[in-house]
């Protein structure tokens, strides 16, 4: 029996670009034979985000408050769990993340064992590079994770990853509700997973806003330093 | 007894009845009260025995005797924040595993009712 991924699309406000992303994610065949679903977490967004991805045939979640990217993908996480699926891989809903590039991330799964696959913009410096101050909190945190973790993880920000059976057990019960890319990627290591880079393409976004934006920047260099360290210094 | 001391006394007692009137209406949980339950206890036994703030500032070597008082209260005051946040991320906590809870829930339900339809 082929295996079951489900794909996690974390959504606020993202109507402008579900259509483009859905019918092309849906329509993608992934290596090995394994089956595709993917869920939208609809995370309390102010537009039609909700019935635009009904309309598109996905699995919609809804969540009743705003709970944050973290909380939204966590959300996803414990579908996966509960819904026996083998592994779960995060895309943004906002275009970044071509689902053209998901076999990349199963293969390099696949062939390495790693809990953990992210998909990084700069091991191959291909496509959406990001600006120059955003490259400059990237690098930052490329130091820091590896102080930390002592993995050189060069896109430790990049919400582009997959998630074994392992690593969605240990993300269902934990897992940051803010900015929890780099944070988690310390929780994982911390708990003995393996985590593993492998080059992807990406693009800019197509709709919507980042939801980091310049006021909130050194906000959140500082916060989720702080919540690095705390993860780090916490018994596993 | 002195003017003030009188004052004190009445503030306490109203703020007493206060706090037990928010208890019996269920707007205050007893565990949130006994710290302004013990505050309460602590002015009044300070309104009626004056010397015992003369005999605490002599003990700890503070100067002015109203320095003791705001030192106290303000370390007091902070602690009692620094609970009330830890009480905001239980809160927190609790919320998202509920809001999740709830979307998981919908999602069987409809899926369930989806099929019953068929």
């Amino acid at each position: 029996m082929p295996g079951k991924v489900l794909i996690v699309i974390p959504c606020y406000n993202e109507e402008a670009s579900l259509p483009s992303l859905l019918p092309e994610l849906l329509s993608t065949t992934l290596p090995n034979g394994y089956q595709l679903e993917a869920v939208i977490i609809n995370d309390c967004s102010k537009d039609n985000t909700s019935a635009v991805a009904k309309k598109h045939n996905a699995t919609v979640i809804d969540l009743p408050v705003n709970l944050g990217i973290g909380g939204a993908v966590q959300t996803g996480i414990r579908y996966a769990l509960d819904n026996d699926f083998d592994m779960a891989i995060q895309l943004d809903g906002d275009g970044q993340h071509p689902p053209g590039e998901l076999p990349k991330l199963i293969n390099h799964h696949l062939q390495t064992g790693a809990n953990i696959v992210i998909g990084s913009r700069f091991i191959e410096k291909k496509g959406f590079q990001s600006s120059f101050a955003r490259r400059m909190g990237i690098k930052y945190f490329h130091w820091l994770n590896r102080l930390m973790t002592g993995l050189s993880i060069y896109d430790s920000t990049s919400g582009f990853r997959l998630f074994d059976r392992k690593a969605i057990a240990l993300a269902s019960a934990n897992y940051p509700d803010e900015y929890p890319e780099p944070e988690s990627l310390v929780v994982f290591s911390k708990a003995g997973l393996k985590i593993s880079e492998v080059a992807v393409v990406m693009a800019a976004r197509q709709g919507g806003q980042s939801s980091i934006r310049s006021f909130g920047s050194l906000y959140y260099c500082f916060k989720v330093s702080l919540a690095m360290f705390f993860s780090f210094i916490r018994k596993p | 007894m002195l003017r003030i001391q009188i004052i004190t006394i009445v503030v306490n007692i109203l703020f007493v009845l206060y706090i037990s009137r928010l208890i019996v209406k269920g707007k205050l949980r007893e565990e949130y009260a006994i710290v302004w339950v013990i505050c309460t206890v602590f002015l009044l036994v300070f309104s009626f025995w004056t010397e015992g703030l003369e005999l605490l500032r002599r003990l700890t070597g503070v100067v002015v005797a109203a320095n003791l008082v705001f030192t106290g209260f303000i370390f007091a005051i902070l602690i009692y924040l620094l609970h009330l946040s830890v009480v905001a991320s239980k809160l927190h906590n609790d919320n998202k595993k509920l809001a999740q809870e709830i979307s998981l829930l919908k999602e069987e339900f409809n899926k369930h009712l989806e099929k019953t339809e068929k």
